[in-house]
């Protein structure tokens, strides 16, 4: 009986949960005098993704999203990578010290830092770039704490062994290390990519034209443009936004959820 | 290797990431806390050194405890509605019930939404007269016409649902990974015994959870002090600053009035509370080291 109760209660949640997103879908996928009419007989159309890909450059700020996601994704993994093994295996002065200092990070995290790193940025004629929006998150600091605790438990017999072979430190790294580790990289990778591919107040305040604006910013100028309100046509850029990671998502959804709990055991 | 090589190569390892962190963590810090002892740099006059004087334009400032006041009151309203709901999630979709999968994908997806996105949304559902709430409360129960988001009273609750629709299936994830280590042979245990659901629940699994607990804790506090994008979307901090957090009033002052110094001494405030927050984890997780 309890059960029973239960299941109903955990359905009426999920149906509630979703529900945001099925009235999203409704509104984007029919005419706009339907936007806020429940008719089944409603024809559907794909016109307002078409009027939205029109009226703003979204093409560009795809580009964009995908390029800053990718330069920060790839210099966050070699950067931890580096350090990572270098809090692992190398006993140097100091150790402790920068690697509390590392841990900093976690709790003052760059997005609260914007004023003054808005002002490093225009001293050094960065702003209104991509480069600007992904540096300060490149050395992260959550890499490093994770991918260290994944490398403390590769046994240092497998390091040695490669060393007797004559192999140096960045040869060991990769050949060692790196692979043995692939779950966790796969992990960090999905937890990078959602969260700076949604990532909006820093390049909101960052950057100021098309040609460096990611989709998150290019969405909240498009929608807060006056073309007036059509919300057939700003919940359709609402869904391309967050397509492809939702695509990617349903597609992966057992690594998504594998990668986000793997990231958070530590 | 000798020990000098193992010093180089060590701290050269370490340097690149070390040369980003300092440039745009540690050095902002500092900065912020010296550029929050002089004034703003205005039409070629340079910054003085203006003392405690943003402090005492804080103190004296209603905005800013208004805002304080608001973000105290979204993090007491949002964390333990979005724990508690995450361990409800987790419990179920932990067990054996029908549509596990499609129940998992449901409370899991706002997770991986723009925030940007969903603010959009939200935004519909909450509009006066023909968005969706308002079509429920006055369309199908005749109650009367609300602007949820325009109202001072309102406006605050509206964003907390957000927020807790966005956060709960994120910790969900973390106590699905606890109870998922949680040896079963407890459970069988607790039912030869006798004990109920409830009592199962209160008296294992819930201790049992509290390292989670703790961890979500920890990011529940600093995602409540940091994820703002929802206000520049729905509300733009308003009516009257009913709905503005620190982090927004910090970006309003800083990048709408561009009045940097005062901004500053606003950022120092929200540092001191991750701080704490900081300092309070690490006075827990001292109690808790044989779980490290």
């Amino acid at each position: 009986m309890t059960r029973a109760l239960e299941a109903i209660g955990a359905w009426l949640l999920a149906i509630l949960w979703i529900l945001p997103l099925a009235y999203a879908f409704w509104t984007a996928f029919h005419p706009p005098e339907f936007a806020t009419r429940f008719d089944l007989s409603a024809p559907l159309t794909l016109q307002n993704f078409v009027n939205a890909w029109n009226a703003a450059p979204f093409a560009r700020y795809f580009a964009n999203t995908v390029l800053l996601v990718s330069l920060i994704l790839g210099a966050q993994l070699v950067l931890a990578t580096l350090a990572a093994y270098a809090f692992t295996r190398y006993e140097f002065y100091g150790r402790d010290v920068m690697f509390a200092l590392v841990l900093v990070q976690l709790m003052i995290m760059p997005d609260v830092l914007v004023v003054e790193n808005y002002r490093t940025m225009a001293a050094l004629n960065l702003t209104d770039t991509i480069t600007a929006i992904g540096l300060p998150y490149v050395a992260s600091a959550f890499g490093i704490f994770l991918l260290r605790q994944t490398f403390k438990t590769i046994p240092l017999e497998l390091d040695e062994a490669a060393r007797v072979e004559g192999a140096g430190p960045l040869r060991v790294l990769w050949e060692v290390y790196v692979p043995l580790s692939r779950p966790v990289y796969i992990a960090y990778a999905l937890v990078s990519v959602s969260y700076h591919w949604n990532n909006f107040l820093w390049p909101l305040i960052v950057t100021n034209t098309v040609g460096s604006r990611p989709l998150t910013v290019g969405l909240q100028v498009f929608s807060s443009g006056d073309q007036g309100i059509d919300w057939s046509i700003i919940t359709a850029a609402t869904l391309m936004t967050s397509g492809p990671l939702l695509v990617a998502f349903l597609l992966f959804q057992r690594q998504f959820v594998q990668s986000f709990m793997r990231a958070g055991i530590r | 290797m000798n020990r000098a090589n193992a010093q180089i190569h060590g701290w050269l390892l370490l340097l690149p990431a070390a040369v980003l962190l300092a440039l745009f963590t540690h050095y902002p810090v500092l900065a912020t806390l010296w550029h929050s002892f002089q004034s703003t740099p205005r039409g070629g006059r340079p910054a003085d050194w203006v003392g405690l004087e943003n402090y005492r334009a804080l103190i004296e400032d209603p905005v800013f405890w208004q805002v304080l006041g608001n973000n105290l009151w979204f993090a007491a309203g949002t964390i333990p509605a979005s724990i508690a709901l995450a361990i409800l999630m987790a419990i179920w979709v932990n067990g054996k019930i029908a549509g596990r999968g499609f129940l998992r994908l449901a409370y899991f997806v706002p997770t991986v939404l723009p925030m940007i996105a969903v603010a959009n949304i939200w935004l519909f559902f909450y509009t006066p007269t023909y968005g969706l709430l308002e079509q429920l409360t006055v369309g199908l129960l005749g109650l009367p016409s609300h602007n949820w988001l325009g109202t001072k009273s309102t406006v605050l609750y509206c964003l907390m649902v957000v927020t807790i629709w966005k956060e709960a299936g994120f910790f969900m994830i973390f106590y699905l990974a606890a109870l998922q280590a949680i040896p079963p042979s407890l459970g069988e245990a607790a039912a030869i015994e006798g004990a109920g659901r409830w009592y199962y629940f209160r008296r294992v699994t819930f201790p049992l959870l509290m390292p989670t607990t703790l961890f979500v804790l920890v990011n529940a506090v600093i995602n409540s002090f940091r994820l703002v994008d929802h206000i520049v979307v729905m509300t733009r901090g308003g009516p009257d600053n009913a709905s503005s957090l620190l982090l927004y009033y910090i970006y309003d002052v800083g990048f709408k009035f561009w009045d940097s110094a005062y901004a500053s001494a606003l950022t120092m405030v929200l540092l001191a509370i991750l701080a704490a927050s900081a300092i309070l984890q690490f006075a827990f997780l001292e109690r808790r080291i044989h779980y490290q």
